[in-house]
């Protein structure tokens, strides 16, 4: 386990690194970095003297490692649109899309897995059916379709819920402004998690259901069976906890797409989150934003990636404890 | 003292639900079980041996189900019970061994979780109480340190041994019959007497019934004081283990037998029986075994032989034999 | 059996005949790919040509709403351009975009999938950590970011001029990771098998090997991910469109008609979103089950991505 831990770990720092590597090459080529400093009416030998000063004409790698350096104190350089420290301006954001994500990881956690248990167990009756058909026409339309058709329906033609914007907020503590505890808050939130979660609830409904099914045809499960458990027991206890192995694998991977999902999400709704800042910082070809938002969004797989490969070391007891052959 | 035999199984017929009709995997199979008796179920894979098992406790997969036939056991129709009433003689009056330890028994559980709910599955007794019973099965399985085992996973476990914890399990509740399908064929050669001599000496000590479904027979005279042998979804041979091994009377089980590498001199030829057993789709009318047998004969191939005594208290399925 | 009557007289066929679903939806395909590549000679108008654009005429409804014009039979859009016909062409531009991209990231990822799974080793490992680390940000996360990069890169003007071959080698460069991993695991069960023994015994080199003999037996999980990827592909570029990275509005395919068409619900003009939205999901749904049917045809158990 331990051994485990730390290849996973190793891995991570080496990825980190990359993303890095990545990240300061792109700011490198692309975009002036002068430009966030100073203005258009700046002479050529001043430049001259500016770029030296900053060390822009260091070796490469020499470059890399002071922008490393920075980087893990927190200095992602700055906005030029915001004309501040690029790591604020996203830390700012940051609740806005952590809300609406875990808002929709909820959803999704407490809708898919009756559903897809029931739809394992049961593969013949017309509500499994029903909710497989439903399914598959989900994963069709993309996010930002339902987005605008659930805004069409609900806003725009029966005016029950708001359409754009985070609604009423409370400041928890400074820096998070929280929209769950009102209840205009919690009336924004409906439609942009709803929307979300419309890509992902089918993913997961097929996947469990996928899944389980396996399960189901075990000999194990046979076994448990042929001991005289009840059929409670039998689904629940033997059955979904081997589910929930590959179901944790699969899901973890998705949380990439949920992040890029927000970014489509949070433009249809103008959800002042990471999503949305990140569309305008490429239309104003913010640059440095734009590398910030990389860098930063990367660590987050990494580490929720890592965090994840560890809880299913730590769920799975054949990772867990050392078997014998 | 009841002369009742514990199982009686009469005529028992077990099909599969294809998309063009139905095969019959298993054909109006019929013998009894006394109790504490040991009977060994032998016969090819594809035999049906199998399915008889589990369709003992009625737990054969989809598309399979019974179709028709007695399963008497303690005074009780099994085919005429509710789910819930056959779920509480599994595991607790019949037990059942599968084949792979390692397929049955859940990776992701303790050993001790899955023995002591069975216990709790069938008897209303606190969780101590249960976890005294599993020790005490440990133990009688001679499986050192019981109690380190409970808190252990099935993977920590050598072959062998995982294969005792399933033996353990089916003796939680003091059945009287357990089912072994294939018990020691998942295991090393070295092991597999071990584990044959545990089972037969806590069969004899429980006062248990035992049916051993096996390919080898081997395996089945060790172990079992009467042999069916199954052919093709049929018994065409069921008598004691001495006179079944020793001087078997039906064609196939003489093929069988005279197949065994042992009764071949040395540098001789190895007898096979031409030809090989049919699939479901395939059997032949009449005699099952006709389209290979040396001595078929007209009336073998238009009419099913009834299993009937012949000498020396076998029964056997051949018209030739009287 | 030979050629056209063997495939007529297969399992293929009769298994398929048998599903209404695939039959439906292969139809519903059919009827979508050849409507959209007819399009320069099916589109009532040419909605590139600006000369024929009328400002005037934008923002029309549907045939069956008043104030229509019976030259659009799906109204035009906010510039004035008839709906039908950029649709046309905007579903056209989508498929060419989600065939391309599906060819690119096949080409890509079985040949890294057959020298890994071949050549095993740190090799092998390297390369599906690789794969692995990219699968985890996600297809379209990798593919928003190629294109921000692309854009800033090239600039707004040429990017929009390279739009089509771009956006084919972005989609492409996200989704390698998925082929690379199918025929590295079927490279593998192969390789355990006797032909290659015997193949390399023979004295064949590893290019001859993996071409001529391996190759071929990897190619159905291949098939099977493929419907899977070309829908993907196409909703990829339906989302780079709508967040302003993928075709431009003077080009426009489905998913940027979509993007300009989203500011005009507020204000009544529903068609300019709806149409161009219906049509994806027709598309992208009508692949998909088909897909799910070649799937389960070639055999459901083998294939869990």
């Amino acid at each position: 386990m331990f051994a485990f831990f730390i290849r996973r770990v190793t891995q991570a720092v080496f990825v980190m690194l990359v993303i890095s590597l990545i990240g300061f090459t792109i700011k490198q080529s692309v975009g002036d970095p002068l430009r966030e400093i100073t203005g258009i009416s700046v002479s050529a030998a001043e430049r001259d003297a500016l770029r030296e000063k900053l060390g822009l004409n260091d070796p490469f790698l020499l470059q890399w490692g002071r922008f490393l350096a920075r980087a893990l104190q927190g200095d992602l350089g700055n906005s030029f649109y915001f004309k501040r420290p690029a790591l604020q301006v996203i830390l700012s954001k940051a609740p806005a899309t952590l809300e609406l994500v875990f808002a929709t990881s909820l959803l999704v956690v407490l809708l898919s897995i009756p559903i897809g248990i029931y739809a394992a167990v049961r593969p013949r009756a017309w509500l499994a059916r029903f909710f497989m058909g439903v399914s598959i026409v989900g994963v069709s339309i993309p996010v930002f379709l339902t987005a605008i058709l659930l805004i069409y329906v609900f806003s725009v033609g029966l005016g029950w819920l708001p359409s754009f914007g985070r609604g009423e907020l409370v400041t928890l503590f400074p820096g998070w402004q929280s929209g769950y505890f009102t209840s205009d808050g919690l009336k924004h939130l409906i439609l942009p998690s709803i929307a979300l979660s419309s890509i992902m609830l089918p993913l997961f409904i097929r996947l469990i259901r996928a899944e389980m099914k396996e399960v189901l045809e075990t000999d194990y499960i046979k076994y448990a069976r042929a001991k005289g458990l009840k059929p409670g027991r039998v689904l629940l206890v033997h059955g979904f906890k081997n589910t929930l192995l590959p179901v944790i694998t699969v899901g973890g991977v998705q949380l990439g797409t949920l992040i890029a999902f927000t970014i489509l999400t949070e433009t249809v709704f103008q959800w002042q989150g990471m999503g949305a800042m990140f569309i305008e910082a490429v239309d104003r070809a913010d640059t440095s934003l734009i590398v910030a938002y990389l860098v930063f969004v990367g660590a987050l797989f990494v580490t929720v990636n890592t965090v994840v490969d560890l809880v299913y070391g730590l769920v799975n007891p054949m990772i867990r404890i050392a078997g014998r052959k | 003292m009841d002369r009742q035999p514990l199982l009686s199984v009469r005529d028992l017929e077990i099909r599969f639900r294809m998309r063009h009709g139905d095969l019959t995997a298993v054909n109006r199979v019929s013998f009894d079980l006394a109790r504490g008796d040991r009977l060994g179920i032998v016969g090819e894979s594809g035999a049906g041996k199998s399915v008889t098992g589990f369709g003992i406790l009625n737990l054969v997969s989809k598309p399979g189900y019974i179709a028709g036939g007695h399963l008497l056991f303690e005074g009780r129709e099994l085919t005429a019970l509710p789910e819930e009433e056959l779920r509480q003689i599994r595991g607790n009056r019949i037990s059942m061994i599968f084949q792979d330890p390692m397929m049955t028994l859940n990776p992701v559980l303790t050993v001790g979780t899955q023995m002591v709910e069975t216990i709790l599955a069938h008897r209303a007794v606190s969780r101590a109480e249960a976890t005294a019973i599993a020790l005490d099965r440990i133990r009688k399985v001679a499986i050192p340190s019981p109690q380190k085992r409970l808190q252990q996973y099935p993977h920590e476990f050598s072959g062998g041994m995982r294969q005792r914890i399933v033996i353990a399990i089916a003796l939680l509740n003091s059945p009287a019959l357990i089912i072994a399908d294939e018990p020691t064929s998942a295991l090393d050669v070295t092991i597999q007497a071990d584990i044959l001599a545990l089972l037969l000496g806590l069969c004899q000590s429980e006062k248990m019934g035992l049916i051993l479904i096996t390919h080898d027979l081997a395996v089945v005279s060790q172990v079992a004081e009467r042999i069916a042998v199954m052919y093709a979804g049929t018994i065409v041979e069921i008598g004691p283990t001495a006179q079944v091994a020793g001087n078997p009377q039906h064609p196939y089980t003489r093929g069988l037998l005279g197949a065994l590498p042992q009764r071949v001199p040395r540098g001789g030829r190895l007898n096979q029986i031409p030809g090989l057993m049919p699939t479901l789709t395939r059997v032949p009318e009449g005699c099952p075994f006709s389209n290979r047998c040396t001595l078929c004969e007209e009336v073998c191939r238009r009419r099913v032989p009834p299993l009937a005594p012949k000498a020396a208290g076998c029964l056997a399925a051949c018209h030739l034999l009287d | 059996m030979q050629g056209w009557r063997g495939f007529r007289k297969s399992y293929f066929v009769y298994s398929f005949l048998r599903d209404p679903m695939a039959i439906g939806s292969f139809l519903c395909l059919a009827i979508l790919v050849m409507v959209s590549f007819g399009a320069p000679l099916i589109a009532p108008h040419d909605p590139y040509d600006s000369s024929t654009i009328d400002i005037m005429d934008s923002e029309m409804p549907p045939l069956w709403l008043d104030q229509s014009d019976a030259r659009f039979l799906l109204g035009t859009d906010s510039q004035g351009r008839d709906m039908l016909s950029t649709m046309l062409y905007g579903m056209r531009v989508s498929i060419l975009i989600g065939l391309g991209a599906v060819a690119l990231q096949a080409l890509m990822g079985i040949f890294v999938g057959l020298v890994a799974g071949y050549r095993g080793g740190r090799f092998d490992a390297f390369l599906m950590r690789l794969a692995d680390v990219q699968l985890s940000f996600s297809t379209y996360m990798v593919a928003i970011f190629f294109g921000a990069l692309f854009q800033a890169a090239f600039g707004m003007g040429r990017y929009e001029q390279l739009a089509v071959p771009l956006l084919v080698i972005i989609i492409g460069f996200a989704e390698w990771p998925q082929y690379a991993r199918t025929v590295r695991a079927s490279v593998l069960a192969e390789k355990k098998k006797e032909y290659v023994e015997a193949a390399r015994v023979i004295g064949l080199s590893p290019g001859r090997i993996m071409w001529r003999h391996i190759l071929p037996n990897t190619l159905t999980p291949v098939l099977v991910i493929s419907t899977v990827q070309v829908a993907n592909a196409i909703m990829s570029e339906a989302a780079l469109s709508f967040i302003g990275l993928g075709m431009p509005v003077t080009r426009p395919s489905l998913g940027s008609l979509i993007k300009a068409g989203f500011d005009y619900i507020f204000s009544g003009s529903w068609w300019i979103t709806l149409f161009p939205g219906v049509a994806l999901v027709v598309l992208i749904l009508s692949i998909n089950l088909l897909g799910d049917w070649l799937r389960d045809f070639l055999n459901p158990k083998l294939y869990k991505a």
